[in-house]
């Protein structure tokens, strides 16, 4: 395996992890106090559609030109991941809250708790849909990275085998516990998430301009580590004077 | 019409998030690159140039931000 699919494969195992530990969360409240009949249907429903997702835009990228593709991909991959590793590095450094599985869990299910209960042989609309939207919105942040990682390195289907391994690794350990996985350190896969991401975005964003990196892909594991040093370059800067904590949207 | 506005909505926050600052200065990076390399300037330093002062002034900007709450 080549280090570009090595990184690819890497890169969407760690980000579909993320990503499936955030939605167990969701999944297993919903599941507990509502019921796993509709749960499991809304899961599939959200499933089959980012299936659907994947493969039409997949099929749509394969088509563009590789230096249009990746200079747009690139681009939009950068400005992905520079917001991941923005909010990375605020939770490292103390500035935003950390992603609180446990917390999360408790205010989904006493919402769902709070909703007038259905027969558990019954169609539950809003296990569905919790579950659906939980899943759906969660997954299409990794059928993003699946896509243009993919895309831009040239094999979609193993930048799917990447996240779909991540999905039955974390299931399986989600069954296997019964909890929300709080002791999964999510917030520095994330970093490590954002850092791939903002290399790699700007890598292919160069090279698609129509410029060539100094010794050309040799320059990734250099890209790779100098802006995960700067990473954690910036906690550090940003530690050594905290203030308190940046409220807003915690995915 | 408001479904379309909270597509729409969710859209931006998908791509772009909480700060538009840092998907303009990728944008920016992007043309500077693709205009000197039209002039035959390698010009791989640029992108990771506005990357690294645009990400230093979005931290800066959020612990500002946090510091008047």
């Amino acid at each position: 395996m080549t280090t570009g699919a090595l990184a690819l494969v890497l890169a969407t195992f760690l980000a579909s992890a993320v990503e499936t530990v955030e939605a167990l969360t969701i999944v297993l409240a919903v599941g507990v106090t509502r019921g796993w009949r509709s749960t499991t249907a809304g899961i599939a429903a959200a499933l089959a559609a980012l299936t659907v997702l994947v493969a039409l835009v997949g099929q749509g990228l394969t088509a563009i030109p590789i230096d249009v593709l990746r200079l747009v991909v690139g681009g939009l991959l950068l400005i992905f991941g520079l917001q991941w590793l923005r909010k990375a590095i605020l939770r490292a450094s103390g500035l935003k809250e950390i992603h609180d599985e446990v917390a999360i869990f408790a205010r989904e299910a006493a919402e769902a708790r709070a909703r007038p209960p259905v027969d558990p042989r019954a169609f539950d609309a809003y296990a569905f849909t919790l579950s659906f939207k939980g899943v759906f919105l969660e997954g299409l942040e990794v059928a993003f990275i699946v896509l243009t990682f993919g895309a831009t390195q040239g094999s979609i289907p193993l930048a799917a085998l990447g996240a779909a391994a991540a999905v039955l690794v974390v299931t399986a350990i989600g069954i296997a516990a019964r909890a929300p996985l709080a002791r999964i350190p999510e917030n520095t896969l994330k970093f490590a998430v954002g850092v791939l991401l903002t290399s790699f975005g700007m890598f292919w964003g160069v090279e698609g301009a129509g410029v060539s990196w100094p010794g050309n892909d040799g320059a990734l594991p250099v890209i790779v580590l100098v802006t995960a040093v700067s990473a954690i370059g910036s906690v550090f800067v940003l530690r050594s004077r905290p203030i308190g904590t940046v409220t807003g949207a915690s995915s | 019409m408001s479904r379309l506005r909270a597509f729409a909505v969710f859209c931006y926050d998908f791509v772009i998030g909480d700060d538009w600052r840092l998907a303009l200065s990728v944008v920016l990076g992007l043309t500077a690159t693709a205009a000197l390399a039209h002039r035959g300037v390698a010009a791989w330093w640029v992108l990771p140039a506005f990357v690294v002062v645009a990400s230093g002034l979005s931290l800066r900007r959020a612990r500002r931000k946090n510091k008047w709450r």
